[in-house]
């Protein structure tokens, strides 16, 4: 009984230390500039306001932004999604030449740091005047190893007996994948999907350093040029913090299941 | 019979030439934004330029020993170094325990999942603003606390002492949920059996968790510490945010120091930039092949 009083005891400490940023974001955000700027700070509203929520979108272009960030965001998942099911696909099932030195060349673009190519990927995009485009932001991403190192996995367990089968039955590969592989791969296309859609919405140093417009940067850009300013208002960033977690935070709550997944892949051999 | 060969061979060789053209798109992207980038950091990283950051002349390795004898390259790595173990250690830590507090079915304790893997969903660019409000020195919520307690107010992130510990709570802070979640996911595998084996030899909830659960959730714990270094070594978005690398370089990490001497207000030394990414990326293969190395051999796997 002792250790179960202890066990709920820490628990609760921790959810405080963990969750109060959380309820800091959203509390901040609907409070009045005096509850906010004040020393001590106030810790819950005297009166909700929305004022924030109408601010914020005056002092950084944020519906553009939110816009900018949702479709870079779709487009790479789109893409890596289709790259990744093309290539797990071949290296699975299809007689591929140089087969273990192509995986292999796969697994080595998740062991290069893109910090440590972006010079000369930056200077691409600037040399040809592809600064401050939707292209920029989203060429070098269009593919990535990850989606095809999970998807593999997956194919991997799909009965060999199963496809031969489809194959006698005079299914093309195109049908086979469209009408069996893929409907029994939701598990692990969701999460790859959710993975890349939260990799790609969160990206920082690529699109501060390939937009310096404010109607082409990203929401995370807004977020940083909101705290820059001279006079940063915490309520304003907080309104936007709020904003720009609605699109994570539900994939995040209802996507857990894949994501763990997603997230372990490399753990479970 | 010969005929049948020849047709098997050709639908073979269809097969591999299908199976190519479906790898093209991946390696397409690859090849133009990984690998040639690649080469191209290590071209750069031997030329010099003019003022614009034009490439205009080969200078061989005087940009690594520029590198290497600039007074700001022992401290940049001893703050990489220093950040990596703040982060690193406490996130791995703090989840473990997390997990191994979830891991009994207790009332609420799916709600309390849910919450806790919260953090997960800030971009590093809302998790840093909001952390930016909290150590403000006037009227965040970190400075009331320490007041309260007693103590003189902390310029958490203009202080030399405190700025890379600033840094280094927001990304714990940041990687809580995503390390929870991979723990648990290990926690979940464990065979209850063993549980059940351990209560009727009377071990207590410490030595259940010492002798049975840890051990046997080494892969994930593995698995984290690789990732959570390689993570650590990339950061960004919390130092540019929170510090910009100040105050005088005391959070100026490997890859902020790249940003700093190859963008960072207009800078364009590309040549010098691209010899410290070619250490960034020297540093990342080293130690995840010495966590390969040593750490793996301990890892139990089932």
């Amino acid at each position: 009984m002792r250790g179960r009083a202890a066990r709920v005891l820490a628990l609760v400490v921790l959810a405080v230390l963990i969750l109060f940023p959380v309820y800091f974001t959203i509390a901040g955000s609907l409070m009045k500039p005096g509850d906010i700027a004040s020393a001590p700070p106030s810790l819950f509203p005297h009166g909700i306001t929305f004022h924030n929520y109408r601010g914020v979108f005056r002092a950084v272009p944020l519906g553009r932004q939110y816009f900018n960030s949702t479709l870079v965001s779709v487009v790479i998942t789109l893409a890596q999604l289709v790259c990744a099911v093309l290539s797990a696909y071949a290296f699975v099932f299809l007689a591929l030449p140089l087969k273990r030195t192509l995986f292999a060349v796969f697994l080595l673009t998740l062991m290069v740091p893109w910090e440590s190519i972006i010079i000369p990927n930056y200077l691409f995009m600037a040399d040809h005047r592809l600064r401050n485009t939707y292209l920029a932001l989203v060429l070098p991403f269009l593919a990535g190893g990850f989606g095809t190192f999970l998807l593999r996995q997956s194919f991997r367990t799909f009965p060999v007996e199963l496809r031969d089968a489809a194959v006698l039955d005079g299914a093309s590969h195109g049908r086979f994948l469209f009408t069996i592989l893929l409907p029994l791969s939701r598990p692990a296309l969701a999460s790859v999907g959710i993975f890349v859609f939260l990799s790609a919405w969160n990206q920082f140093l690529w699109p501060l350093l390939i937009t310096d417009s404010p109607r082409m940067q990203t929401l995370q850009i807004g977020l940083a040029s909101l705290n820059d300013a001279e006079a940063a208002d915490p309520g304003l960033i907080l309104a936007g913090v709020t904003l720009a977690l609605v699109p994570t935070a539900a994939l995040v709550a209802f996507g857990q299941r894949f994501l763990v997944r997603g997230l372990t892949a490399g753990a479970v051999r | 019979m010969r005929q049948a060969a020849t047709a098997g061979r050709r639908g073979l060789g269809r097969e591999r030439l299908l199976g190519l053209a479906l790898v093209a798109p991946s390696l397409a992207v690859f090849g133009f934004f990984i690998f040639w980038p690649l080469v191209r950091t290590f071209q750069l990283s031997t030329t010099g330029q003019d003022l614009f950051g034009r490439a205009d002349r080969q200078v061989g390795l005087a940009n690594f020993t520029a590198v290497l004898h600039d007074s700001q390259f022992g401290q940049v790595l001893a703050v990489t170094a220093g950040y990596v173990v703040l982060t690193v250690i406490p996130s791995i830590l703090f989840a473990l325990v997390l997990g191994l507090l979830l891991q009994n079915p207790l009332r609420g304790m799916r709600f309390l999942r849910s919450a806790f893997a919260m953090p997960f969903a800030y971009s590093v660019a809302a998790a840093s603003v909001v952390f930016a409000a909290l150590f403000n020195p006037a009227i965040g919520i970190a400075n009331y606390l320490v007041t309260r307690l007693g103590f003189a107010p902390v310029q958490w992130l203009t202080q030399p002492g405190t700025a890379l510990i600033s840094v280094a709570i927001t990304t714990v802070w940041m990687n809580v949920g995503y390390n929870m979640l991979v723990i648990l996911a290990g926690v979940g595998g464990v065979d209850e059996q063993l549980y059940e084996a351990a209560r009727l030899d009377g071990a207590g909830t410490f030595r259940i968790a010492r002798s049975i659960t840890v051990p046997l959730i080494t892969p994930s714990l593995f698995f984290l510490v690789v990732v959570d270094t390689i993570a650590s070594l990339q950061s960004f978005g919390q130092i540019r945010v929170l510090t910009r690398g100040g105050p005088t370089g005391h959070t100026t990490t490997l890859v902020y120091w790249i940003y700093h001497t190859a963008f960072e207000n207009g800078a364009s030394d590309y040549g010098e930039g691209s010899a410290q990414a070619v250490v960034l990326l020297l540093v990342v293969i080293l130690i995840t092949a010495i966590q390969f190395g040593v750490l793996e051999r301990r890892v139990i796997y089932r």
